[in-house]
């Protein structure tokens, strides 16, 4: 195993100074024999960890497959990643959890965690083998219809109770259906303008609300997945000064982009939950300043071109995000290292459990980190992406920062900024 | 001039007010024994319907035949795109046939955008889903102004199902450029959401018709669709027709030069009683006649390489 030496690298952006990385970990000297990376100017932080990606393997390997995503996820400065369920077969057994886990393994870019469905197929009617997963090889914690809400509250309640067993969290995309039958953006000022059916914001608050109270009452772990609105904020704020064991995430596109893009009828602006107002993304940014909303999580969703060339109604919802997910948090956050690392890398890995991740960079450490070049610009070319799909929305748009190099324990799966394989 | 019409937002009010001018003397024509001009001789026009529309689909096939265009029909049922070829390969297909106009009707809102970035030709919103029909807008305009004399200060409430009405979003876009106070009639659940924020400041809302037609110039009836009950945007047909329907002890309320519209069609007993629909103050089969010279206006200032 090739040790590496780091040299003059700002750690969390603090004084530069040397990282040498030795067997998997973080070291101290001697350097013998190590291989030097001069790092001037380049800022370490932990390997990022995210808690919501689609990865489309089994089922769509043309927009995305588990090596693609993976590869993509180095890039991004990722050193796991957790892969949603709603895969085709959708991952509610404990064959297709391993499947995807094997897959990641394999690939050896970054940790691949399954995310097990809380249903069967996703239906919303009877509860997955939730242990069977638990207890696979892939050991899956979390467990998500996403896509899909849970919406029959006695099911969410049995899913919440039930995972107590084995320290399982549900992670819920918290949408009513009955409120966005037909719903194809945020409903406001915009969609109305366009004619284009609207997603109350009430249909996220209304389901955050009912599941921090049953995870209340029957003191269970919530997640509450990319969380969009301002009056979700308010509601989250008031469940945590309860003590309610929730936690929260945001995307990095709902903390800029808003509905108002909406307005070019280019689907690639559609996703789900939709973009929100400016008013919406000001919460959105104070709430994850102030912690009410725990982690960044990228919703990654790579669509293939036919699913996003077409009309908006019948456009799939998503963008893909996992390769510009640092940079728009950093235009969003600033230079915030410490924030940025918490938000991005250590809260993740705590709300998933997943050791060996999201820890400092201290000796005996890990050595999963990243290296990133805060002075660079970058403009986004969607033909550039590592990523199968292309359906970004940033393109053509100068981002702050570049992730340099990332490494996974003490192994670099990315080096000046490209993928070592 | 414009390239495309996929909005009535498109129109600044002197190039409606052209379009407008343009009608009156296309419908001029109407009244020849040759009801046809040369102007777009040689060029083609697609009327691409992925929605049936009989009544929109002949005014426009008539209103390019008549500036002698050569027309296409192409209706999604039965073709390719029943096969499941996407607007995108259609327009690439429409583009390699020389279009140099397509008129597209589509149940998704946007759908005339869309296809504006892919071919070179004008794009001409014959109306697509809940968003717009902004060649209704202008036929109507050219009706409450050959009625009327004038758009600028005229009161015209639209009443009932707006939220679901690209007829209803075209006309205020329109009339307000063009200087008409705009009020939108209807029970609530069926007044879109910031509506004059969405559309046009001058815009008002009530949810009484009878407090709102003693100051309307216009009257413009909104077809409601009857599975609308069903979803429950109100109680009941008769409750609708009660609180919202134009009768006839309600058209007595109107001013004495009042009229009233419908883009059609009608639920007779309804939205409109028989006796309003057929009054003298209704125009409803005017506006069939003025949509053909309100297409021929538009077909011809876009296509004609005029102004």
């Amino acid at each position: 195993m090739t040790a590496y030496l780091i040299k003059g690298v700002r750690l969390l952006g603090g004084d530069p100074a040397d990282l040498l990385i030795a067997d998997g970990v973080i070291a101290e000297g001697p350097a013998d024999g190590a291989e030097v990376i001069d790092a001037e100017g380049l800022v370490a932080l932990p390997g990022l960890v995210d808690l919501h990606t689609h990865l489309r393997e089994p089922g769509r390997e043309d927009a995305e497959t588990v090596e693609t995503g993976s590869r993509a996820a180095a890039l991004g400065g990722y050193t796991a990643v957790f892969a949603m369920a709603n895969t085709s077969p959708v991952a509610d057994t404990a064959g297709v959890v391993e499947q995807v886990w094997r897959l990641g393994r394999e690939a050896g870019l970054v940790d691949v965690q399954p995310i097990g469905a809380v249903t069967v197929g996703l239906a919303g009617k009877q509860l997955a083998e939730l242990g069977a997963m638990a207890t696979s090889a892939a050991n899956v914690r979390i467990f998500s219809d996403d896509g899909f809400c849970v919406a029959d509250p006695r099911l969410m309640r049995r899913a919440l109770e039930y995972v107590k067993a084995f320290d399982g969290i549900i992670a819920q995309h918290a949408e009513e259906p009955r409120l966005t039958e037909g719903a194809q953006m945020h409903e406001g000022e915009v969609s109305t303008r366009l004619g284009l059916t609207g997603w109350p914001a009430v249909a996220e608050e209304a389901i955050i609300a009912r599941d921090v109270l049953l995870a209340e009452h029957v003191g269970s772990r919530l997640h509450v997945c990319h969380v969009s609105t301002a009056g979700s904020v308010e509601v989250l704020r008031q469940a945590k000064a309860r003590g309610v064991r929730v936690t929260a995430e945001v995307t990095p596109h709902h903390l800029l982009l808003t509905d108002e893009l909406a307005a070019s009828y280019d689907p690639v602006y559609k996703v789900n939950p939709p973009l929100r107002t400016a008013s919406d993304v000001r919460a959105l940014r104070q709430a994850l300043v102030d912690g009410v909303i725990d982690i960044v999580a990228t919703d990654h969703a790579p669509h293939a071109v036919e699913d996003k060339e077409c009309e908006w109604a019948y456009a799939r919802p998503g963008m893909v995000g996992l390769e510009t997910a640092l940079p728009v948090v950093l235009s969003v956050l600033g230079e915030q290292w410490d924030l940025i690392a918490e938000r991005m890398s250590r809260a993740p890995a705590r709300i998933a459990g997943l050791a060996g991740h999201g820890t400092d960079l201290t000796v005996g450490s890990p050595a999963n980190l990243t290296l990133v070049d805060p002075s660079a610009r970058r403009v986004v070319d969607p033909s550039g992406l590592a990523s199968r799909s292309r359906n970004t929305p940033y393109a053509g748009t100068t981002l702050p920062g570049r992730i340099v190099a990332t490494f996974l324990r003490g192994e670099p799966t990315v080096l000046d900024g490209k993928a070592v394989k | 001039m414009i390239k495309h019409l996929r909005s009535a937002a498109d129109l600044d009010a002197e190039t409606a007010t052209l379009i407008l001018d343009t009608a009156g003397e296309m419908a001029a024509l109407a009244g020849r024994e040759v009801k046809k001009l040369p102007t777009l001789r040689g060029r083609t026009v697609v009327n691409l319907f992925y929605e049936d529309s009989t009544r929109t689909r002949i005014s426009f096939e008539a209103a390019a035949k008549r500036l002698s265009a050569d027309v296409i029909n192409f209706s999604a049922k039965g073709s390719s795109v029943s096969k499941g070829e996407s607007l995108k390969d259609t327009a690439l297909t429409l583009q390699a046939m020389g279009a140099d106009a397509v008129v597209i009707r589509h149940p998704a809102s946007g759908a005339p955008h869309r296809l504006a970035s892919w071919v070179d030709g004008s794009v001409i919103n014959a109306g697509d889903g809940t968003h717009e029909h902004p060649t209704q807008a202008l036929l109507d305009a050219y009706t409450m102004r050959s009625r009327l004399g004038t758009l600028a200060g005229l009161n015209v409430a639209i009443v009932g199902d707006v939220l679901h009405s690209r007829v209803a979003r075209s006309n205020v876009l329109l009339l307000t450029t063009l200087g008409a106070s705009i009020t939108l009639v209807g029970p609530p659940t069926l007044i879109p959401v910031d509506i004059a924020a969405a559309l046009s400041p001058a815009t008002k809302v009530s949810y009484d018709l009878d407090s709102v037609l003693p100051g309307a110039d216009v009257v413009m009836m909104l077809r409601v669709q009857t599975e609308r009950m069903q979803d429950s945007f109100f109680p009941s047909a008769r409750e609708y027709s009660r609180r919202y329907g134009l009768d006839v002890a309600r058209m007595r309320k109107l001013p004495e030069h009042a009229i009233v519209m419908h883009p059609g069609p009608m639920n007779r007993g309804m939205e409109i009683a028989p006796e309003v629909a057929d009054s003298t103050r209704s125009t409803i089969v005017e506006q069939v006649a003025n949509g053909v010279s309100a297409r021929m206006a538009v077909l011809y200032l876009l296509l004609g390489g005029k102004a």
